[in-house]
């Protein structure tokens, strides 16, 4: 057991965390709204925001934008994950198959998928192709990782339990290497969709006709601050629950894993 | 040249294992060569690098042998097989299987219909006192119980012989004299040929029918004691003069070894 702070242990007895998550929450609102009230800077205080978010909701404006950008994420990243398990396990499970992908992966993994962001207009176009490819080469590179790690991990002495048993590599690509790679995987899927996620907002700001990331890109241009501070607590919290989300999913899946409380 | 004088159940004939190549190569086990009866419990005691666990992997059908062969039931070892069931020093329990789909994985794999699985696996999870326990995760299992389950899944398949390395070595004492009693209870009322590997003297004299003593590099048999001692093994056993006369024997043997010339 980690020793932690004796304050902070003893506030984590008597309060639940969910409480303790409600008051940091207040309290940053409470400081924004100090800080924009005395002037210190010159940003919208949490009143604005919230008319503006109001507005924004009762236009069906931020519906629309949450709805393109979530699309997005959602269609690039599925795409990303289903090639990606699949090529993973090839090159964890054969030598030649991780020989041959694995420079593509690792030259690939190197270059900011932003960065394709040029060349993908160019060859598909302004509308939602080459969104859903950049954000689908960001999945894929985070999630292939994982997945190939965790073929590799799998422990040689539950293989070797199972062949004993009778299984043959086919039963034991299934019965074997698949669970025990779950929690791997879902690591990947995890930083895969973070990374999705911030993919898709960039790419709003470059190159689009709706999303939270052009609602941003146009506020910019006519100086609203109040509209671009919706913009990115309404990101923040999409991220938040997509995150929550996969780990939700991750315990579900691995209650079997051992794990530091 | 068995113990009972009987066609081998397992026997190693010359079997040498190299690692690596040329220069680097490491001789882990030299011309091994060794019978064991049908039905009997032999023990394998000797320092590290003596090659226990590489005679034991390649009976497994784990390991190939780089000369010699392995016999079981006189016919030539060619990977793993179902009458030779393993049980491994980790346990290697499917962690995210419970205690019952871990004993019935191997009859699974076979295809038999589930009320036959269920069948079998009440059987051993019972023999081995874990029928409250089937539906455990094995995480949520002490160190001996996982290896009882391990134990329950390997005589599951209905192996006729057992390879067993070091499967209590992760144990403490106390759970450790427990488990031994307990393996020769099963043993005693499903009959089975075993190979078991220890580095501990009193375990391996207190279970065996033979101790198997090996001497490390390059590894190799340095001796074989019989165990005459009551076919019951117990605490009278364990404590009488006769088990620590053997006992004495089996450690001048592992802890007193004249280093050979390598020939």
């Amino acid at each position: 057991m980690i020793r932690r702070n004796a304050f902070l242990a003893g506030i984590g007895r008597h309060l639940p965390s969910l409480a303790l998550n409600a008051l940091a929450f207040l309290a940053g609102i409470i400081v924004w709204w100090a800080i924009t009230a005395a002037k210190l800077v010159v940003l919208p205080g949490p009143q604005e925001v919230f008319t503006r978010a109001l507005e924004l909701a009762a236009s069906g404006q931020l519906a629309i934008d949450i709805f393109s950008s979530l699309r997005r994420v959602i269609s690039g990243f599925l795409l990303g994950a289903a090639l990606a398990i699949p090529v993973g396990f090839l090159m964890g499970w054969y030598g030649a198959a991780r020989a041959l992908i694995e420079p593509y992966v690792q030259f690939f993994r190197m270059i900011p998928p932003l960065a394709v962001i040029p060349l993908a207009i160019v060859t598909m176009g302004i509308d939602e192709a080459p969104k859903i490819f950049v954000i689908f080469l960001a999945s894929f590179l985070s999630c292939v990782v994982a997945a190939y790690q965790g073929v590799i991990s799998v422990d040689r002495t539950l293989i070797n339990a199972a062949r004993v048993l009778g299984a043959t590599d086919r039963v034991i690509f299934p019965r074997v290497i698949i669970p025990a790679s779950i929690p791997f995987i879902l690591v990947g899927v995890r930083i895969g969709l973070g990374s999705a996620w911030a993919t898709v907002v960039a790419a709003e700001l470059i190159a689009a006709q709706s999303g939270l990331g052009y609602r941003m890109q146009q506020a910019q241009l006519y100086y609203d601050l109040p509209t671009i501070f919706v913009s990115l607590i309404t990101i923040g919290i999409l991220g938040l629950v997509m995150d929550r989300l996969v780990q939700a999913a991750e315990r579900r899946l691995t209650t079997w894993q051992e794990r530091v409380q | 040249m068995t113990a009972t004088g009987l066609k081998p159940k397992l026997s190693f004939r010359n079997v040498t294992r190299r690692f690596g190549e040329g220069e680097k190569a490491f001789l882990a086990l030299d011309r091994l060569n060794l019978d064991i009866a049908d039905g009997e419990f032999v023990t394998v005691v000797g320092p590290s690098g003596c090659g226990k666990s590489t005679a034991m992997n390649i009976a497994a059908g784990l390991l190939d042998v780089s000369e010699g062969e392995v016999l079981v039931d006189g016919k030539p070892v060619n990977g793993p097989g179902p009458e030779r069931g393993v049980i491994f020093q980790q346990y290697a329990l499917f962690p995210w299987l419970t205690v019952r789909q871990n004993v019935e994985f191997g009859l699974r794999i076979k295809g038999l219909p589930a009320g036959e699985q269920r069948r079998i696996s009440d059987h051993f999870l019972r023999l081995v006192g874990l029928q409250d326990f089937a539906d455990a995760l094995p995480k949520t299992l002490s160190g001996g119980m996982k290896q009882r389950c391990a134990i329950a899944r390997a005589y599951a398949v209905g192996p006729t012989m057992l390879l067993m390395d070091e499967p209590f070595g992760a144990l403490d004492a106390l759970t450790r004299v427990h488990m031994q009693d307990q393996l020769l209870d099963t043993w005693s009322r499903e009959r089975r040929t075993v190979f078991f590997i220890t580095h501990d003297v009193d375990e391996a004299v207190y279970l065996a029918n033979r101790v198997i003593v090996m001497a490390a590099r390059p590894g190799r048999l340095h001796g074989i004691i019989p165990v005459d001692l009551p076919a019951t093994r117990n605490e009278e056993v364990r404590l009488s003069p006769q088990f620590a006369e053997i006992r004495n024997q089996v450690w001048h043997a592992v802890y007193h070894q004249k280093p050979q010339v390598e020939t």
